[in-house]
């Protein structure tokens, strides 16, 4: 369970991990600056387990898989939005980094709240508000990614 | 069953005489790239994955361009991971600091893309090569590096919007304008998980270095890939860059008659007008009539949105007029070593230097706030770059305002955003 973070429509891989900082690819140094063109203190008070809630097209930008490896290494536990960017989307899966898309939970949620996420069930609790909503399951094709331990251990089987 | 473009080159590389919309597929590469910012992820994953070679040395392509020449010790380190990497795997398509080009305006100008490939690329931009009349789309650095391994990568076929361009653009209006008009008409996110299909008669009036702006910029609406209809240009193209070392044989595929589409939106050119987008979101767009006074503290040109010979022919016609507004700095960055070299042999690099900007080598420095041109409080800038979001070109008070090297030009002559139309007019009157 954490506290919630949130922000509006099309947060950008940019602001995610400013370019500046992709001169490592260490999720633990990326986080040192993770959000800060948009929040300045997300850095410094995100505690392992935070959630970040967002607006449509979170993630919109570059491939740099260094955006939710920085939110990872924040020790962020999951991100809720209606859409994701596509490219973001899929680095996140592949990096093992929990995303759901839930139009109802982006809106219901409320920054501070605290959350619960099940992401093998895409079921959300928000404990401050006692409501839960349901995200949009993963594609079959990408749960059964999941089962074979990420695109990783699905490589290292089939070489 | 009838299918898109994109469809029917999918369906060819993944051994399916049809596929359809939402179907996953895992198809075969023909190249695989990645740049020194994402190329040292990937390697890091290919080493977890068990692979101890590349699935083809001439299949897989790094090209050291975002932090090159290397501006910092940490840079440095990143680029000599990829270069050790490359020399060790013996990957045929590395290219240097010296030879290099800003990896999007390079690939398709050494003839390692050509119309049918399917191609991914550790860059969100790949999908340039839709110009092509390639599939190419922007991944991470651990699909990277699962495409080195096995040659392979796994996709959702993707819908499509059709854009049926009619007619002929007015004389300042270039691919840049016509795809900022269109990010502006759908939103960052109007073609979310799909293909932007580019056809109708109003392409025959689009260069080649127009549509690779165009396809460019497909990721800035939110799109998988953006791809073109070949043509006769498209085929002199691929011809005129054949490469010698790669046994590549173009295939040329269109669109069925009766494929589906999410939808279809009509661009007449003529009615284009040179377009701007206004901070912090490249869909946030307005013509040139309606942009009002917006002074300018520096002027970017190139990039892999507009780095190539046409761009710096515009640039120098306008540029030519006069001098650098005093108090601007004006940077131009051809997208290639041959763009370069084209620039000193046209005497364009005369131009720009004595009209006071900087010609700089081939790098994506400024555009992702690296190097070369970082802005300062408050400050703005007009870029032909592709994205204009908080930070990106450096402190995040600073301003970008995407736009066509005409208009880049022209507003570094004026000190605000002006009018390729009316320059001279305008120049005049000072």
């Amino acid at each position: 369970m954490g506290k919630v973070y949130k922000y509006g429509d099309n947060v950008d891989t940019d602001v995610i991990i400013p370019a500046r900082h992709l001169t490592t690819g260490d999720p633990k140094e990326l986080a040192k600056h993770a959000m800060e063109d948009i929040d300045k203190d997300f850095a410094t008070t995100v505690e392992e387990g935070d959630v970040i809630v967002a607006g449509k097209n979170f993630g919109t930008g570059s491939s740099r898989e260094h955006a939710p490896l920085a939110l990872k290494g924040a020790g962020v536990a999951a991100v809720i939005a209606p859409t994701f960017a596509r490219i973001f989307y899929r680095n996140s899966f592949n990096v093992g980094f929990p995303i759901l898309e839930s139009e109802e939970a982006a809106e219901a949620i409320s920054a501070g709240d605290n959350v619960e996420v099940d992401f093998r069930t895409g079921l959300i609790t928000n404990k401050t508000k006692n409501e839960t909503y349901q995200a949009e399951p993963f594609p079959e094709f990408m749960s059964g990614l999941i089962d074979k331990g990420g695109l990783v251990s699905y490589v290292k089987e089939k070489l | 069953m009838a299918m898109t473009m994109t469809q029917k080159i999918l369906a060819a590389h993944s051994g399916n005489d049809e596929v359809k919309a939402g179907q996953f597929i895992e198809a075969d590469l023909d190249i695989v790239l990645a740049n020194d910012i994402t190329g040292p992820v990937a390697i890091k994953e290919f080493v977890k994955m068990g692979a101890t070679e590349v699935f083809d040395k001439k299949k897989v392509v790094l090209v050291p361009d975002h932090f090159t020449p290397n501006k910092d010790i940490k840079a440095a380190q990143q680029c000599k991971e990829l270069r050790d990497f490359a020399h060790d795997k013996e990957v045929l398509n590395y290219f240097e600091v010296g030879q290099m080009g800003i990896e999007h305006a390079l690939l398709p100008e050494k003839g390692i893309v050509t119309a049918g490939d399917t191609v991914i690329g550790a860059d969100s931009h790949t999908c340039t090569y839709g110009a092509l009349g390639a599939f190419a789309t922007g991944i991470g650095s651990t699909d990277m590096a699962a495409g080195m391994a096995r040659g392979k990568a796994w996709f959702k076929v993707p819908e499509a919007i059709q854009f049926v361009l009619k007619n002929k653009p007015t004389k300042w209006v270039s691919g840049k304008d016509v795809i900022l008009h269109i990010i502006g008409l759908i939103g960052v996110d109007g073609a979310l998980y799909k293909s932007m299909e580019f056809v109708g008669d109003g392409i025959k009036h689009l260069s080649m270095d127009d549509r690779f702006t165009m396809a460019n910029m497909a990721i800035e609406a939110g799109a998988k890939n953006g791809i073109f209809i070949v043509d006769d240009l498209t085929k002199k193209y691929i011809k005129e860059h054949k490469n010698p070392d790669l046994d590549k044989e173009p295939v040329f595929y269109e669109p069925d008659e009766d494929a589906e589409y999410a939808g279809t939106v009509v661009i007449d050119l003529s009615e284009v007008r040179p377009t701007v987008s206004f901070p912090h979101l490249p869909d946030n767009t307005k013509t040139i009539d309606e942009v009002g006074e917006v002074t300018i503290d520096q002027a970017v040109i190139g990039s892999c949105t507009n780095g190539r010979l046409e761009d710096m022919e515009i640039a120098a016609k306008i540029l030519k007029l006069g001098k650098v507004k005093k108090g601007l700095r004006c940077i131009i960055f051809p997208g290639t070593q041959d763009v370069y070299l084209d620039c000193i042999r046209l005497g364009y690099a005369e131009t720009f230097v004595k009209a006071g900007a900087v010609l700089s080598t081939p790098t994506c420095g400024p555009c992702l706030g690296g190097h070369m041109g970082i802005l300062a409080e408050h400050e703005r800038a007009v870029s032909t770059t592709n994205r204009n979001f908080v930070g990106r070109m450096g402190h995040i008070t600073s301003e970008i305002y995407l736009a066509s090297p005409a208009v880049a030009a022209a507003s570094a002559l004026l000190g605000k955003l002006a009018n390729p139309e009316t320059i001279k007019e305008e120049l005049a009157k000072l």
